[in-house]
């Protein structure tokens, strides 16, 4: 098992950088985490309100995989519920919660309150691609491509899913980054295997580039 | 394939700090549900399921109230069990949504704060105290981080990743979570009433569950084995904090989990549905359950009897699953009077003897997610 498992994309939000397979997508160095997001929109050349009410970590993880799908429709390959997502981070949704808190000892926020919920960007993510097939949210203190590989792995040789987007990202305090690849079944492009060395090597390897 | 079953297990709750008294509580139809004046928590007077103060242990000082409900559900699950958590071959996989947040003041947050508040943080905490050796595993995905964490373990032992787990879902009532759902005209005035025609809102519960996992068959408890099937995930993909308007996506994940425990819906003696008595989302289970097939099956939600637990919820409603599955009973819906819901169901309105051994966990939650998972008695 696992042999015809590819990761057909990658994607890295660090340090001022969007990387897209490898290239250069987007530099913006020394940004406020507000201009960067929203000149990664500009770039990304899309139309979506919605991306404007979202916290930002909803913000990082849905640009990530924006670029991530820039060149890929899951509509047109696959059925809603054949696209999985496998989501982690290390401060759940801290940052946002910190607000949320703030604004409940004068008035509680709802529009805060919703992002209170890690997992609430996976929703986000579904409702943008159209995704109904099974997603969790983990929380380690650092990307654990082990755990990440073996999960993707569980869905997609037995919970019916046949591609699954898979990552990490992290958004405290003004910091944040984001990392996310695309793992499919029957993929022609068989040049990445889906393994926990391969996912390491990437997410630590784009980084350095 | 490794089949996996229950070894041992534990509720704390205001209904009791075992699951026995509290499935006896639920039985005898009681309710953690009371009228409370705490401002801490609330200006006005609020019905919520609250745990009063909690029995001390061993060196309990220096934890925080969240750390030592987790401990205490832990330490009594294992008492009943020669599982061990400083074994190679256990895992343990805490499920909450806020776990420590109630560490938050009007203060700035200090790193200190902030490293207890961070749920990989408090997870090890809770794992060291019973000298754990393998990293714990943490899921925190809404109302449906219990049913997903229990569905972790299953597939974690049944693929011989380990040979036990320790399941934990835990949450606690905080001004956080109780201000939240306010903020979003969620709550109710009155104790809650899941699938009812007057439902207006939810309740809001606190408590900690463990279900402990194994693949050892002479491990699983007595007097009836239980084994855990399998289960299905989905997500509505419809908006972040209201579910589907057609109940698909949670029928999808319910009739695929009836598949892959190669079930006919007759065979399910009752649902153990999500049934938080929101008028959208109850709408939504009912339409849901049709079509899944499961009209005619007994549907009850335990929300009556525990509030809304949050990440507590799934393991704290398994476990009263899988005792009234043990007793052969199905159990009543609590705070029912009338049909409130277009789909058909078939909501269960007293205690009944059934003869069938599975029975059918589900959850849904913010983010749009959905869960189910079977348990089976075996003779």
């Amino acid at each position: 098992m696992g042999t015809d498992k590819a990761i057909s994309g990658y994607v890295q939000i660090k340090g001022g950088r969007v990387m897209y397979n490898n290239s250069l997508f987007f530099e913006m160095p020394d940004a406020e985490p507000v201009v960067f997001f929203n000149d990664i929109y500009k770039a990304l050349n899309i139309n979506y309100p919605k991306f404007f009410k979202m916290d930002n970590l909803c913000k990082v993880v849905f640009l990530a995989v924006e670029v991530l799908l820039k060149d890929v429709s899951l509509r047109d390959k696959y059925k809603p519920e054949e696209t999985g997502i496998v989501f982690s981070n290390a401060n759940s949704s801290l940052d946002t919660d910190i607000r949320y808190f703030q604004s409940s000892l004068e008035a509680p926020s709802p529009a805060l309150f919703v992002y209170t919920l890690p997992n609430v960007a996976i929703g986000e993510l579904c409702i943008r691609h159209g995704i109904k097939g099974e997603t969790a949210c983990f929380v380690f203190d650092i990307f654990d491509a082990l755990f990440q590989a073996w999960y993707a792995d569980t869905l997609l040789e037995t919970c019916g899913i046949k591609a699954c987007i898979s990552g990490w990202a992290d958004f405290y305090d003004g910091k944040f980054e984001a990392f996310f690849y695309l793992v499919e079944t029957g993929s022609d492009n068989l040049s990445i295997k889906h393994n926990s060395e391969n996912i390491d090597k990437l997410y630590n390897q784009v980084w350095k580039n | 394939m490794n089949r996996v079953f229950l070894a041992s297990d534990n509720i704390v709750s205001p209904l009791g700090l075992s699951t026995a008294d509290n499935y006896i509580a639920v039985k005898e139809g009681k309710t953690g549900i009371a009228l409370h004046h705490k401002t801490e928590l609330w200006g006005d007077p609020f019905y919520a399921s609250l745990l009063a103060s909690l029995p001390a242990f061993e060196n309990h000082a220096g934890y925080t109230r969240f750390e030592r409900m987790c401990i205490l559900s832990i330490q009594n699950a294992l008492s009943g069990t020669s599982v061990r958590l400083d074994d190679k071959d256990t895992v343990f996989i805490l499920s909450t949504t806020k776990g420590n947040i109630s560490l938050l003041t009007d203060k700035p947050v200090s790193p200190q704060t902030r490293s207890r508040i961070a749920l990989h943080s408090t997870a090890k905490t809770v794992a060291a105290y019973f000298n754990a050796v393998n990293m714990p595993l943490v899921i925190s995905n809404a109302c449906i981080s219990g049913v997903l964490a229990v569905l972790l373990a299953k597939r974690l032992l049944k693929a011989g990743k380990y040979k036990h787990a320790v399941v934990t879902g835990a949450d606690e009532l905080s001004y956080f979570i109780m201000s939240g759902f306010r903020s979003l005209h969620a709550v109710s005035n009155e104790p809650c009433k899941p699938f009812d025609k007057k439902r207006d809102g939810i309740t809001l519960g606190e408590g900690a569950a463990t279900m402990i996992l194994t693949t050892d068959e002479s491990l699983a408890a007595c007097p009836q084995k239980i084994a855990i099937g399998d289960g299905v995930s989905t997500n509505d993909a419809n908006h972040i904090s209201g579910p589907s308007r057609t109940g698909a996506e949670l029928g999808f994940a319910v009739a695929e989990t009836l598949k892959q425990n190669h079930l006919q819906p007759a065979q399910i003696s009752f649902i153990s549905a999500h049934g938080t008595a929101t008028v959208y989302n109850d709408e939504m289970e009912s339409k849901a359950f049709e079509s899944a097939q499961l009209a005619d099956v007994p549907l009850h939600s335990l929300k009556g009897h525990f509030g809304h637990t949050l990440g507590a919820a799934g393991v704290i409603e398994s476990l009263i699953t899988i005792y009234s599955l043990r007793d052969a009973l199905v159990l009543p819906n609590m705070n029912y009077d009338e049909y409130g819901v277009s789909g058909k169901v078939n909501i269960s309105r007293s205690v009944t003897k059934t003869g069938k051994h599975y029975a059918l966990k589900t959850a849904s939650g913010f983010g749009g997610c959905n869960a189910s998972i079977v348990y089976s008695s075996i003779n």
